[in-house]
């Protein structure tokens, strides 16, 4: 067998060398344009220290790799001031030479053919048996088989370039440093003992202004050298051919066609901030040898390769997009306090949270509840952890940062809540929650969600929630709009009621799923609705509730005015997001009007299906109801059309609802995937929430039966 | 929590008599309910006809598919037949319904690969309107993905997820809570899990077929036959795990189908 390798990076070589020592029959040839000896990048960077799987594919090289490490295990973070060191977080590197050293070496011990200032191309490898494609982010071959393969880039939005520097740096170093254009960050790991690799990155605006667009090398050289002075004493930042660059993503359906495989680079790319890119190339490789020796042919080899790596790439891809998306926007954050910063960074994927970081490094936490607990000010050295930590609705004071929503039910009679509202109230009350949230609250009769929906549209509801309310609570005012009139939920969701159905307004006539087709609201409905809100509100003080929550989200009324998918309006409250916007904001004022306890609001983030609300909608309706007197939003998601898809992860939520609170600059109540106080802590010490509604406790399981 | 036992309806070998007597000495022993999977495309007996003749000769096991691709069939058609199965077998069916993870099933079936998720949130529908809420079958949806999370809490009973070591469950049944307090459905989910077993001397055979069955995945066939139950500490700390974990009810699924291992396995559980 005839084995051409396009590209002698490490993935390129470390598959040559894994195949000739299982197949003995194979002759392998590597190909690389460049000399032997040239490399143009400085360091590689392991993100972890599980390179098993470098021991079991070939204990000779692993051995050496392992030896030429430097290995750190603290991340150090420099912001405005402050140098803060966060311990327990491993990582290695190397010197990329050095490691392409190894590699070419053990490749000739071993037979493979290195033929260095070749460069192959698609058409120059038709007397060989098997390609394997490592050429790289700009691979010939890729470009050749594109309609088969099926490639998609997305460049990112910051400029990035690649220095070295002799400066010694002894651990994995975030720098963030404010210049006149803009925030300027460096990501520097140290590989050999006296050199690090120092990637500067900023935002393209930033670049612009800078005149970095055009300026030569050496002038970029100079003024990050003086833009980082601080960071480098003095020490210079090394050439390496470098260019300001964007960061190319790249993700491929297909990994191989006809007698060419892909691997690295060339079919997958993962932002430098997790430092995978070898890593993922190297385990490539060790997947490929692997089922080339174990496959009876290439096609059936080349299916079980990719099955097998896509998984973990994707994964690698998801968190790296994370973290690269946090680095493009880290300019956000800058007036953070640098305990909530540090933290903020930490915690970027959200696969890292406050129970890790505690467990990593103790005093680092130690330094934040404390922070966090002083409101920011300084003094004392213990306190307790975040979610533990008072805090302040507009007039409502809360000794915790925990929410408990009580169930929904649907068993009352004329919206006058039942045992069971009292009961799910109890047990959501009974949790050690600061407050609790009774969700689906009417505000009129057609504006239930089933019959048994409960409600605050007459003084007699009011009367029966006063005896059950548990302070403190908030009613979640809701219309149900083109929800409304369902079959109870507790066989599933917008199922039409038919007999004793009720008319459904909405937005637009745009029906939800199977359930009726509503009847476009008019300005009187409108009116009678606005009053309900009002008039419940009014009732939700005499039954002394705390805090009302005008639900506009979750496919509701005021949510359909706010969605495009459900409001199809043309007149002014349909249309642009001033428009769409304009009747929900007229209750919400109509509403603090009267109402003088806390008021939420709630709203979707995105609605999870095609043609859904713009976030920049979204953002811009939060900081309206700032304006209008709102204490605090509720961020949700979904819910406008059905079918549509929530992410229930620890990150997509959360990092909405971050932006709603910094963008906005309002209180934020967080639902979704939260169950523990550990993960509570992360949002709200990261700034991410300002208190969260967890899910309630699950059943005890019994012992099986 | 409640411990089901599968039949081998897709262990290859698997005579028709065997598979009548795996239901009926379940049924008399410690397992709450028997379990069939759905392939078509591998030898194995239909899932709703092996239920069917089950519950012919039980009285007392629920009768549940793990799951059943739902796209393959009409939804009318299937709620027509899960209601008959529910009524004849006295109100024992749960009908766990996914959409299968291998595309050669649905092309030995003849039907449409693409739309397949759209087709199936219209069968759920359909079942939902087809049925009499008072008297219909248990609904479980299947699935990893987001839009499986949402299904389940849009139409079903609950979740049922496809196996794995207790944490891979506790990960996803967290997220099938999150979808269905989200949605505000009253309650809460039935969450259901699976597992493979093959304990003394089968172990080896049964990782074998393993191998096989789930060839389909790759190099990750491995790791799920590495996960296969083969001694009675291994199904006595996974069904603990999985109760820790919150699971309602675990059905393990036999590798093998000599009906001993059907008492090593109630010895197992009886342990418990």
């Amino acid at each position: 067998m005839r084995v051409a390798v396009a590209g002698g990076g490490p993935g390129g070589l470390y598959l040559g060398l894994l195949l000739a020592k299982a197949r003995p029959d194979a002759r392998i040839e590597v190909f690389e344009k460049n000399p032997r000896g040239a490399t143009y990048g400085w360091g590689v960077v392991f993100s972890d220290r599980t390179l098993a799987s470098f021991r079991e594919a070939d204990p000779e090289t692993y051995e050496q790799i392992v030896d030429a490490f430097a290995l750190w295990d603290v991340i150090e973070v420099r912001y405005g001031d402050d140098v803060v060191r966060c311990g327990g977080q491993v990582f290695s590197g190397m010197a990329r030479r050095r490691l392409l050293d190894i590699l070419q070496t053990r490749c000739e011990e071993v037979g493979v053919t290195l033929r260095f200032e070749t460069e192959v191309g698609p058409g120059d490898v038709g007397d060989y048996d098997l390609v394997v494609a490592a050429d790289g982010i700009h691979s010939r071959f890729r470009a050749a088989h594109a309609a088969a393969l099926g490639p998609r880039i997305v460049e990112g939005r910051a400029r990035y370039v690649w220095f070295g520097t002799t400066c010694p740096f002894d651990s994995f170093t975030f720098v963030f440093r404010p210049a006149e254009p803009g925030l300027f960050q460096a990501h520097v790991y140290p590989f050999d003992g006296s050199t690090s690799t120092f990637i500067v990155e900023c935002d393209e605006a930033t670049w612009r202004r800078a005149g970095l667009d055009a300026a030569t090398e050496s002038e970029s050289i100079a003024f990050c050298e003086e833009v980082f002075a601080r960071d480098l004493r003095g020490h210079p930042l090394l050439s390496n051919q470098s260019r300001w660059l964007t960061f190319p993503t790249l993700r491929t359906r297909r990994w191989w066609q006809d007698r060419t495989v892909f691997l690295g680079d060339a079919v997958h790319t993962a932002h430098f901030s997790i430092g995978s890119g070898t890593k993922l190339a190297m385990e490539d490789a060790i997947a490929l040898a692997r089922e080339l020796t174990r496959k009876p042919n290439l096609r059936a080899a080349f299916g079980a390769y990719e099955l097998d790596r896509k998984g973990v790439v994707d994964r690698f891809q998801q968190a790296a997009r994370e973290s690269q998306q946090y680095f493009e926007s880290t300019a956000r954050y800058m007036d953070l306090d640098t305990e909530q910063f540090v933290f903020h960074l930490l915690t970027r994927s959200g696969r890292v949270g406050y129970d890790d970081l505690r467990l990593k490094d103790p005093g680092l936490i130690d330094r934040v509840d404390t922070w966090f607990s002083r409101g920011g000010g300084a003094g004392g050295r213990f306190a307790p952890p975040p979610a533990f930590s008072p805090c302040a609705l507009g007039p409502l004071e809360l000794p915790n940062r925990i929410a408990a929503t009580s169930a929904v039910t649907d068993s009352s009679s004329d919206g006058v809540p039942d045992a069971r509202v009292a009961a799910a109230v109890d047990r959501a009350a009974g949790e050690g929650a600061a407050l609790v949230v009774v969700p689906d609250v009417a505000v009129t009769p057609e504006g239930r969600t089933t019959s048994g929906s409960p409600g605050l549209y007459d003084d007699a509801q009011a009367e029966v929630w006063a005896r059950i309310l548990k302070r403190p609570s908030a009613a979640r005012l809701v219309h149900a709009g083109r929800r409304g009139a369902t079959r109870p939920r507790h066989r599933g969701l917008d199922r039409p009621l038919g007999e004793g159905a009720w008319p459904l307004l909405a937005a637009s006539r745009v029906a939800y799923g199977a359930n009726a087709v509503p009847a476009e609201i008019g300005r009187a409905d409108m009116d009678r609705v606005r009053e309900g809100f009002v008039a419940a509100s009014r009732r939700a003080a005499a039954a002394g509730f705390d805090a009302v929550v005008v639900d506009c989200a979750r496919g509701y009324l005021l949510g359909s005015f706010l969605s495009p998918l459900a409001n199809v309006r043309a007149d002014e409250y349909g249309g642009a997001i001033e428009a769409r916007a304009r009747y929900p904001l007229e209750v919400v004022a109509a509403v603090r009007g009267e109402w003088r306890g806390a008021l939420g609001v709630s709203i979707a983030a995105f609605d999870g299906a095609r043609g859904g609300v713009a976030f920049d909608d979204v953002l811009w309706a939060a900081r309206q109801l700032r304006r209008a007197g709102c204490d605090f939003v509720e961020v949700t998601a979904g819910g406008a059309v059905p079918g549509a898809v929530v992410p229930y992860d620890p990150y997509t939520l959360p990092s909405y609802a971050d932006r709603i609170r910094h963008e906005a600059g309002i209180a934020v109540l967080l639902g979704g995937a939260i169950s523990t106080v550990g993960r509570v802590n992360t949002l709200v010490a990261s700034g991410r929430a300002t208190l969260c509604a967890v899910m309630p406790r699950r059943r005890p399981s019994a012992a099986p039966a | 929590m409640q411990v089901g036992v599968g039949l081998p309806n897709a262990v290859p070998g698997t005579a028709p008599g065997a598979l009548v007597e795996w239901a009926r000495r379940a049924d008399d022993g410690p397992f709450s309910s028997v379990g069939v999977v759905d392939r078509v495309r591998y030898p194995a007996f239909d899932p709703l006809t092996s239920l069917a003749t089950a519950a012919a000769v039980t009285r007392r096991v629920k009768l549940t598919t793990m799951v059943l691709i739902a796209p393959l069939r009409r939804g009318a058609v299937l709620a027509h037949e899960a209601a008959t199965l529910h009524a004849l077998s006295g109100g024992r069916l749960v009908l766990g319904v996914g959409l299968g993870a291998r595309r050669d099933d649905y092309e030995q079936a003849g039907v449409s690969y693409r739309g397949r998720a759209a087709r199936f949130s219209e069968h759920l529908q359909t079942l939902r309107s087809w049925w009499d809420d008072d008297a219909s079958p248990s609904l479980l949806v299947g699935g990893s993905s987001d839009a499986a999370f949402a299904r389940a809490a849009r139409f079903a009973d609950g979740y049922v997820h496809g196996g794995g070591p207790p944490r891979a469950f506790e990960r996803a049944a967290e997220r099938a809570r999150a979808a269905w307090f989200d949605a505000e459905r009253p309650g809460e989910p039935r969450l259901w899990g699976q597992g493979y077993f093959a304990l003394g001397d089968a172990a080896e055979r049964g990782r074998e077929y393993m191998l096989d069955y789930y060839a389909f995945t790759g190099s990750f066939a491995e790791r799920i036959a590495e996960g296969m139950l083969s001694t009675p500490q291994a199904v006595v700390s996974f069904v603990k795990g999985y109760a820790d974990a919150g699971c309602d009810e675990v059905v393990l699924f036999p590798a093998v189908s000599d009906p001993e291992q059907l008492d090593r396995l109630a010895d197992a559980v009886s342990a418990l």
